[in-house]
């Protein structure tokens, strides 16, 4: 999902500059990160045969210390921290990619048409957008919640549209720097459609920041997961996921526990991934031009 | 155009007003049953609600808020008969003031690593800032929070792990007790503004004129102020005004670890007992900040590119 | 060997706590009154010892930027701290659970036990320099009776009537006899306010403090009002509240010394502070306990089977040492905690048995056996973590049980009394009869379980309205072995109160009633020279 999701745009024909992303090789960097990635994903899909316990048994009790069994010790209520790490990156990840890739989507499709089409358009969407943003987030899910629910569509739904209204903001900004360049102008006077504009002119120069962005969105998914689940919203007991082993492990660190370590870690680890790969494609971007493809 | 700007924020805050009226309407449950809890006799539930006014219709209430509140009159709080306003002014200048406080470093800062990471692309010092700064944003506010006071606090007493200012508190006591909180805020932040910062900034190098720029042989950090970072700008101030509004709006997990008494904990407060009109201020003045942070970022954009100054 | 002297000393410095001294007197021969005796001449040596002055900082938990100080708003750990220190009560609820003299001198039981006579103490004087009298009792009272949105107004419907007989007598009318009626009024809610007093925000009370400053959810400072009326209490000069909700900001600022005593120590960490040679822990076995309600009247707990066979795949012994790191004592699905004189000692302890409880639920015969089990953390911390368990130990019985984590907001409005299988919390009550009442009897609106036995009442109100003590305890015995037999209440353990302090501070005691000495933590404590 993370790789995948860029690159039919990263590739998509352009007629300025041509870009092609795996026309070029992966630094060492780029290597590290995509199989970071790719090691994150054999493990959520692999989980049930490779974790050592059920993620919800209990196989000792509460924060034994790791012993040959149970290399990581165990959690709060005596499960295998281990195995829920693994069976967390399942639904960690899985819920993270659904997410950000649909803001994504519906930020970038609204914060581009806004931003060409500019005038009522503009003005309402991002008023909308503006209005939406403006509510605070506590208030803005007591609300979701009241009228909608608990379920995971729910959790799903609420954080892709909060998470694109952000996308659509910076879209928006970067599609008005671009669409204000000469290039785009003259496309415009040449009569071509804002369809073929949006995607021939704007998106592909529009990828670096939007990348970027997408990196760290994707991470700070993890934890607002977690964050909504403390009101109740998403994730059922006895399912892992990794925000929430932050936040159910978060006092051990005061006796000098390592528990809540390794979950923080494996969001990082994974952070550190996906963002190396956007580094790798903003530098393609940034030396793409005038060199061969 | 910037005049314009300007009745549109208005126009949003008004909607925003009645949004927020709206959402305390439908919040399930209501503040009487939310402070009796389960001591609650369908007597007393009865008795409360009529002593709060909760018996009266939505839209009269609402009307008599929205003039209340442009004169700077709240009401008074459901929960403890205090004056709303009286209640918010002091927290709201602890929220500004530690906003202002991570502001004035992590702003600086997350620029000036950006610049320095995209000079250096792909260098050492590139990388090691990148990792660095992802890792603090992999790990949850509170959890940097709780590493933060361990070591800065409890085990050598460099600094104190409770932020309990009052209004009294000289500036200098008030910047040593807010330390470990700003630090907190400006290590979640920093991330994002500095990686928005490179990314526009590398965008930005690969057009034709900084190509040109190359070829004439300047050196590159004078490429990146002089030419690429003045037109980078329109992703880097929106990432900017979101992040200060974080600082204003979202800090109340902050502030919550380190007791640090600010206007998000008064809202958490006042939305889990259903103190309604302390949450619909709360809620104003957050989105008053908001519109007023965005629409400053998109007048700032608006300026620093010339192509953007006529409405097309 | 030990004499008794040496034990009054070692009480006195705080070397003992209270079950030691009383264990060790009666190793030494001595009846358990006469135990009790020796213990009010320990506490008077205690504060003899007592110095005078200094500033206790508390780090509480429990405390909102709602509160206020109308007494009537009352419902967590700050204020009640708070309202201990500004006001006096009519009743103390000692650390034995028995009712004692507070401001009311005496009262006695008239009418089998229906109507009651409060005799007030002389010459205690409000802070604003009235002397307190029954007019200033009755409007208190009625502060708390018919409509009103006190916390208290529910242990208040059971009196029909309250009258001033003289400057210094009240008389108190019950609905029914009720042998156990001045516990009702050590509620924290029901304090002596003058009569007519509505200003909240300048409270005036009778005790040893009064407010300097009221930063609800923050900070709360009181200082000494002057001479108190109990000689032996009230030592400090001023006490500075600061909420703390966050249990870890909590514990450290205890161990980095920014606060002197903390309430909610955290179990599973409180490691820390046993380590310290500077801190130590102050633990009372009570009555808050969390409960497991199933609805007896509802599709599928009205099967007896499947309530009984819920009650032997909960593992109990594993929840006190999982959720609260063995800081509790087993509970057995009825409400009186082991700290209770009314206490059944020979009742079987209900133990987990996925064998009996898979025999049960087959014998249940359900045709779709879904089992939702609702939960919230806004219940108590831990809920969710204890409904999950009950999910782990009742699949090993190959029971299915569905955890449903409820959203936080309206949890007590829209799951607590509505949902077939709910997980919440109790705070115990100083008597036992009360709480049986409370949420037990069958009509009682807070019979979260909808258990409803005639047998069960009868017990009740005959316990209640009787005055022989054997006859008394048997009646509370059998109501015990009923819930624990037939209840549609899970109860798997009592949670101890864990506070913490720094060793300069004394006069911090365990109490089963309540964290921070029962709430009275400001007028008993002191600071060590």
């Amino acid at each position: 999902m993370t790789v995948e999701a860029l690159t039919p745009d990263a590739i998509a024909p352009r007629r300025r500059r041509s870009i092609r992303l795996f026309g070029h090789k992966p630094n060492l960097t780029a290597w590290i990160g995509l199989i970071i990635i790719a090691l994150n994903i054999a493990v959520a899909v692999l989980a049930p045969l490779i974790a050592p316990y059920p993620q919800a048994d209990i196989v000792g009790d509460a924060w034994a210390d790791p012993d040959r069994l149970h290399w990581l010790g165990l959690d709060n209520l005596g499960r295998d921290i281990l195995s829920r790490l693994i069976y967390g990156a399942r639904l960690s990840i899985g819920l993270s990619s659904l997410i950000t890739g649909l803001a994504f989507v519906i930020g970038i499709v609204c914060g581009f048409t806004a931003a060409t089409l500019g005038g009522w358009v503009d003005a309402v969407l991002s008023r909308i957008v503006d209005l939406l943003l403006s509510m605070p987030v506590l208030i803005f899910a007591f609300m979701i919640l009241s009228v909608l629910g608990t379920d995971i569509p729910v959790l799903i739904g609420t954080i892709a549209l909060l998470n694109a209204t952000l996308v659509f903001r910076l879209a928006r900004a970067v599609a008005m720097t671009i669409a204000s360049l000469e290039y785009v102008e003259a496309a415009k006077v040449r009569g071509e459609g804002t369809w073929w504009v949006i995607s021939r002119e704007i998106l592909p120069n529009a990828i670096p920041p939007l990348a970027a962005e997408f990196g760290l969105r994707f991470c700070f998914t993890f934890l607002l997961i977690a964050a909504l689940s403390f009101l109740g919203l998403g994730i059922q007991p006895p399912l892992a996921d990794w925000g929430s082993m932050v936040k159910d492990y978060r006092d051990m660190i005061n006796l000098d526990s390592a528990a809540p370590l390794y979950p923080a870690a494996a969001i990082a680890i994974l952070t550190i991934g996906v963002n190396f790969v956007v580094d790798w494609m903003l530098s393609i971007h940034s030396r793409g031009h005038g060199e061969p493809a | 155009m910037i005049a314009q700007r300007f009745a549109l924020g208005l126009m949003t805050l008004f909607a925003a007003s009645l949004l927020i009226f709206g959402g305390t309407e439908i919040l399930p449950g209501d503040l009487a049953s939310a402070i009796l809890q389960n001591n609650a006799t369908p007597e007393s539930l009865a008795a409360m609600r009529k002593e709060l006014g909760l018996d009266r219709p939505a839209a009269t209430r609402y009307a008599e808020w929205l003039s209340g509140a442009a004169h700077g009159d709240f009401g008074h709080s459901l929960a403890n008969k205090r004056e709303v306003a009286n209640e918010i002014a002091p927290r709201l200048k602890n929220t500004i003031f530690l906003a202002l406080y991570a502001a004035v470093i992590a702003v600086p800062l997350a620029v000036g690593l950006g610049l320095l990471a995209a000079i250096n692309q792909g260098g050492v010092f590139d990388r090691v800032v990148n990792v660095v700064t992802l890792m603090t944003i992999s790990v949850p506010e509170y959890f940097l929070a709780y590493l933060l006071i361990k070591y800065l606090s409890v085990q050598f007493g460099f600094f104190p792990s409770l932020a309990n200012v009052t209004p009294n508190t000289p500036i200098l006591d008030r910047m040593t007790l807010t330390f470990l909180p700003m630090v907190t805020l400006v290590l979640v932040i920093t991330a994002h503004m500095m990686r928005m910062t490179r990314a526009s900034v590398l965008s930005v190098m690969a057009s034709p004129y900084i190509e040109m720029a190359l070829l004439k042989g300047l050196p590159k950090w004078r490429i990146v102020v002089r030419h690429a970072f003045p037109n980078a700008l329109a992703p880097i101030i929106s990432v900017v005004a979101l992040n200060l509004a974080y600082l204003i709006v979202g800090v109340v997990i902050v502030e919550a670890v380190f007791v640090y008494p600010g206007l998000g904990q008064l809202m958490v407060d006042a939305v889990s007992k259903h103190d309604v009109p302390v949450v619909q201020a709360c809620g104003l003045i957050f989105a008053a900040a908001f519109i007023l942070l965005n629409m400053g970022a998109d007048i700032l954009a608006i300026m620093t590119n010339p192509r953007l100054r006529h409405a097309r | 060997m030990r004499d008794i002297d040496d034990l009054k000393v070692q009480h006195a410095l705080g070397k003992l706590s209270r079950r030691e001294f009383v264990g060790g007197v009666l190793a030494l021969g001595a009846t358990v009154a006469m135990a009790e005796s020796l213990l009010l001449g320990a506490e008077a040596i205690a504060a003899e010892t007592a110095k005078k002055g200094g500033v206790l900082r508390l780090g509480l938990g429990g405390g909102s930027t709602t509160d206020s100080l109308n007494p009537q708003s009352w419902n967590d750990s700050v204020m009640i701290d708070v309202a201990f220190g500004v006001f006096n009560g009519l009743v103390e609820n000692s650390p034995e659970n028995r009712p004692v003299p507070e401001l009311a001198e005496k009262f006695e039981p008239k009418d089998g036990a229906k109507v009651w006579i409060f005799t007030l103490r002389k010459g205690v004087m409000f802070h604003n320099g009235k002397e307190f009298d029954a007019d200033d009792a009755v409007y208190s009272l009625n502060l708390h009776r018919g409509e009103t949105k006190s916390g208290a107004a529910g242990p208040m419907k059971a009196v029909s009537d309250v009258k001033k007989l003289d400057k210094y007598q009240i008389e108190i009318t019950l609905v029914s006899g009720n042998a156990d009626f001045p516990t009702v009024l050590t509620d924290y809610h029901i304090m002596m306010v003058p009569n007519g007093y509505a200003d909240w925000g300048k409270p005036v009370g009778t005790g040893a403090f009064t407010v300097e400053a009221f930063d609800p959810g923050v900070r709360i400072a009181l200082k000494k009002a002057g001479t108190y009326w109990k000689p032996d209490r009230g030592h400090l000069d001023a006490v500075e509240y600061n909420v703390i909700n966050d249990t870890s900001a909590r514990m450290n600022a205890l161990i980095s010394g920014q606060v002197d005593a903390i309430n909610r120590a955290d179990p599973k960490t409180v490691s820390r502070i046993e380590k310290s040679p500077t801190l130590e822990i102050v633990r009372a076995a009570g009555g808050w306990y969390p409960v497991m309600a199933m609805q007896s009247d509802r599709q599928p707990f009205d099967n007896l089977d499947l309530r009984v066979a819920m009650k032997y795949a909960v593992d109990r012994e594993q929840m006190i040492k999982t959720l609260f790191s063995g800081y509790g004592t087993l509970g057995n699905d009825h409400p009186i905690p082991r700290s209770d004189p009314y206490f059944n000692s020979e009742l079987a302890q209900l133990k987990y048995d996925p064998d009996k409880a898979r025999f049960h639920f087959k014998k249940a015969g359900l045709t779709s056996p879904k089992i939702v089990l609702q939960s919230s953390d806004t219940a108590f911390n831990g809920a969710v973590d204890m409904a999950t368990l009950v999910q782990a130990t009742a699949g090993k019985a190959d029971i299915p049980v569905e955890v449903k984590k409820e959203p936080a907001d309206g949890y007590f409005d829209n799951v607590w009394l509505k949902g077939a299988f709910v997980a919440s919390y109790w705070g115990g009550r100083p008597a036992a009869t009360q709480m049986l009442d409370i949420a037990y009897q069958s009509q009682a609106p807070w019979n979260e379980s909808h258990w409803k036995s005639t047998q069960f009442d009868k017990l009740l109100s005959d316990a209640q309205s009787e005055t022989d003590e054997a006859k008394r305890k048997r009646y509370i015995w059998d109501m015990q072995a009923l819930l624990s037999a037939e209840s549609g209440t899970l109860i798997p353990c009592f949670r101890d109160w864990l506070d913490a302090h720094s060793k300069k501070v004394g006069g911090h005691t365990p109490h089963s009633g309540f964290d921070m000495c029962n709430g009275r933590i400001a007028e008993k404590a002191f600071l060590k020279a």
